[in-house]
């Protein structure tokens, strides 16, 4: 059998795909992701697929692909890259790799939530062109935890991961929604589940976790930002496309909201002339969710474990239920 | 007893009485006058409003975001019974000469009283007011935000993203050091301390120890940490965090000797004074690769100047001394300060007072 590896995927996962003896494997063996041309070239024939979030997986690429294709493994959690009713439609399986990545997306999540609440990037761009000059009363001043109401929108695993990373803070109240109550999920924090428009009035904090769907693409918009207090922070670890890009600038500069965090943009990479960029109290990360040596290691190998159990029809170890 | 001693004892008391006798001579001299108090800063609201609407005090004051320059302070002190200070005076034996011995109380707004001599203060009597508690939360926040933005990257990243460094998704850029099953090691667990450990906990480190002058059981008990030696939480710490007091004893003991014991992948992390670390030495760690990043949001002098050799480093973050800046601590701080410093000039107990 053969598979298509789409990019050099860290030395673990690759080892685990070698030392297997189930298929041989082509491999677009580059930093940079393959051009689409040579994707629709390479796949056809493929009994197997391990790709990335920035692969796109549409009903060309199956069908350049061809009947062979059983299993397509990404090296993510996020599958909104992926043609999920075609997929189904030709009885192909799908490997991804949540829960693993879980814990150190929190933590960006975290970090990115306090690097914009007290102001990181811009005190020190201070340091260095010599805005410092001494220790002042109210210079530099953040938004602290400290009695505050956090907001998640989205409680699953990497929501709840982050409600309980931010628990010793200090958080007074945690808030949630969703498309339905997480009771048992909720418990652990206390957190009420409320409309988006609730949530968005009462928070100081808006942690934004959920899946892209379509219910949820732009759904944090002029609307959503119009709701928000004037004081609060507004953080995205999920994906670009739930927010409206557009209203969250004009929500920025117009002081609707103190401030926001994004790891996830649309498009990724942001054009480096992207108004977001140039505003103080935006503090925008490419894109570096899960990035710790530990969890990238964990995911190309848990990919390419799907992979294999995909290959020989056995049970994955995470398989997405189409 | 001796006569050396004895004379010794009578000198002390003499010296004390004096003191106390120019105090009272102060007040009588100027009849109803209230005491006077001199601030150092144009402080939060909070705590203006407190010493001007006490009726307790004449208020003078360097109304200014500046800090006063040293010339203007020695001028202005003489005669004043409270003193109203931030970190960045140094009270020494100059500036309480100059204050003279009407000089009752001095009230910093910090929890920091490194630029304070206690000796001289001790010597003449005068009590002093700091804000330890207040200010816990927002720096153990800080702390931890820094933590976290040296090891997940977080400045460079951004740098990334501005100046067109960001291509497509990776797998292996922009990797950091996760806190998942890693061990941290905290140097002075005191109020700070704990409270770092406390938010670091559920971001599942497996294992905390802590160097102090001493074990400290209640507090080590609730997050489980071991109390080592410097040298074994250096060997197996993946994170470092110094949260201890600037004395002679810790002065500069972040050095070389720390740095070479410390793991290649480990992380080092000082918010508590500049004067902890030795930055030559914490310069060639992070060049030599001996640890993997620092991030310091106190450094010496303050403000480093731009020039500085650390700033060319990308493993390093340096942040301009902002723990504990958040608008509702700062006027909790300026709040308590105030109150400790009218409690001073009234002879009553102080919120929070140094023993001396």
């Amino acid at each position: 059998m053969q598979a298509l590896v789409t990019r050099r995927i860290p030395q673990e996962g690759l080892a685990v795909l070698a030392q297997a003896g189930v298929c041989s494997f082509q491999q677009w063996d580059s930093d940079e992701p393959i051009p689409r041309s040579e994707l629709l070239a390479q796949v056809a024939g493929k009994h197997g697929l391990l790709c990335l979030l920035s692969d796109r997986i549409d009903k060309e690429v199956l069908d350049a692909a061809g009947s062979n294709l059983k299993v397509i493994s990404t090296m993510s959690v996020g599958v909104d890259h992926l043609a999920l009713e075609e997929i189904k439609k030709r009885g192909i399986r799908v490997g991804y790799t949540p829960d693993i990545l879980t814990d150190a997306t929190a933590e960006l999540a975290v970090a990115l939530l306090l690097a914009t609440s007290r102001r990181l990037p811009e005190s020190m761009e201070e340091v260095k062109n010599g805005g410092w000059t001494t220790w002042k009363p109210l210079w530099m001043c953040g938004y602290g935890l400290s009695d505050s109401t956090v907001g998640i929108i989205g409680l699953g695993r990497i929501g709840q991961a982050v409600a309980r990373r931010l628990k010793p803070f200090g958080v007074k109240k945690f808030l949630y929604t969703g498309s339905h109550p997480k009771p048992e999920s909720a418990a652990e924090f206390q957190a009420e589940f409320v409309p988006l428009t609730k949530l968005g009035e009462e928070s100081d904090f808006v942690v934004v976790t959920c899946s892209l769907t379509p219910e949820t693409k732009g759904m944090c918009n002029e609307d959503f930002f119009a709701r928000m207090k004037k004081t609060s922070v507004f953080i995205n670890t999920s994906r670009g496309a739930v927010v409206n890009q557009d209203d969250l600038y004009q929500a920025l500069v117009s002081g609707q909201i103190a401030a926001a965090g994004l790891d996830v943009t649309t498009p990724e990479p942001l054009p480096t002339d992207d108004p977001l960029l140039a505003l103080k109290n935006c503090v925008i990360l490419p894109h570096i969710g899960s990035a710790t040596y530990g969890t990238r290691n964990a995911m190309s190998v848990l990919a390419a474990n799907n992979l294999l159990a995909g290959l020989k029809g056995e049970k994955m170890p995470s398989e997405l239920q189409l | 007893m001796g006569t050396l001693c004895h004379l010794r004892r009578l000198k002390t008391r003499l010296v004390s009485e004096l003191h106390l006798w120019s105090k009272l001579q102060a007040t009588n001299a100027t009849g109803k006058q209230l005491p006077r108090i001199y601030v150092t800063r144009k402080i939060p609201q909070d705590g203006m409003k407190i010493l001007s609407q006490s009726g307790l005090c004449n208020i003078e004051q360097w109304d200014s975001d500046e800090p006063v320059p040293r010339q203007e302070l020695l001028k202005k002190i003489a005669g004043i019974q409270g003193l109203y200070c931030l970190l960045t005076e140094k009270i020494d034996a100059e500036v309480l000469d100059a204050a003279g011995p009407s000089l009752q109380v001095v009230s910093t707004m910090s929890v920091g009283y490194d630029h304070v001599s206690l000796e001289e203060l001790k010597k003449r009597g005068i009590r002093l007011g700091y804000t330890p508690d207040v200010l816990t939360e927002a720096v153990a926040e800080l702390t931890v935000a820094l933590l976290l933005a040296t090891s997940r990257r977080l400045l460079e990243a951004v740098d990334e993203a501005k100046n067109g460094g960001w291509g497509t998704w990776k797998p292996l850029w922009m990797c950091g050091y996760g806190l998942t099953d890693s061990t941290v090691g905290i140097l002075g667990l005191g109020r700070i301390g704990a409270a770092v450990a406390a938010r670091l906990k559920p971001f599942g480190v497996k294992r905390f120890l802590y160097a102090d002058t001493g074990p400290r059981p209640e507090v080590a008990v609730k997050i489980t940490a071991e109390f080592v030696p410097l040298d074994e939480l250096a060997r197996h710490s993946d994170f470092i965090v110094v949260c201890c007091a600037l004395t002679p004893e810790t002065q500069g003991f972040c050095g070389n000797k720390l740095f070479s014991l410390m793991k290649e992948t480990a992380i080092f992390i000082n918010t508590s004074r500049g004067g902890v670390v030795n930055q030559e030495d914490l310069y060639q760690a992070l060049v030599n690769g001996q640890i993997a990043a620092a991030g310091l949001d106190v450094t010496e002098p303050e403000p480093l100047p731009t020039d500085h050799p650390l700033f060319k480093l990308k493993n390093c973050v340096i942040l301009p001394h902002i723990a504990s800046a958040t608008v509702t601590t700062r006027n909790s701080m300026a709040a308590l300060a105030a109150s400790n410093l009218l409690a001073g000039l009234q002879g009553k107990a102080m919120g929070k007072e140094v023993l001396l």
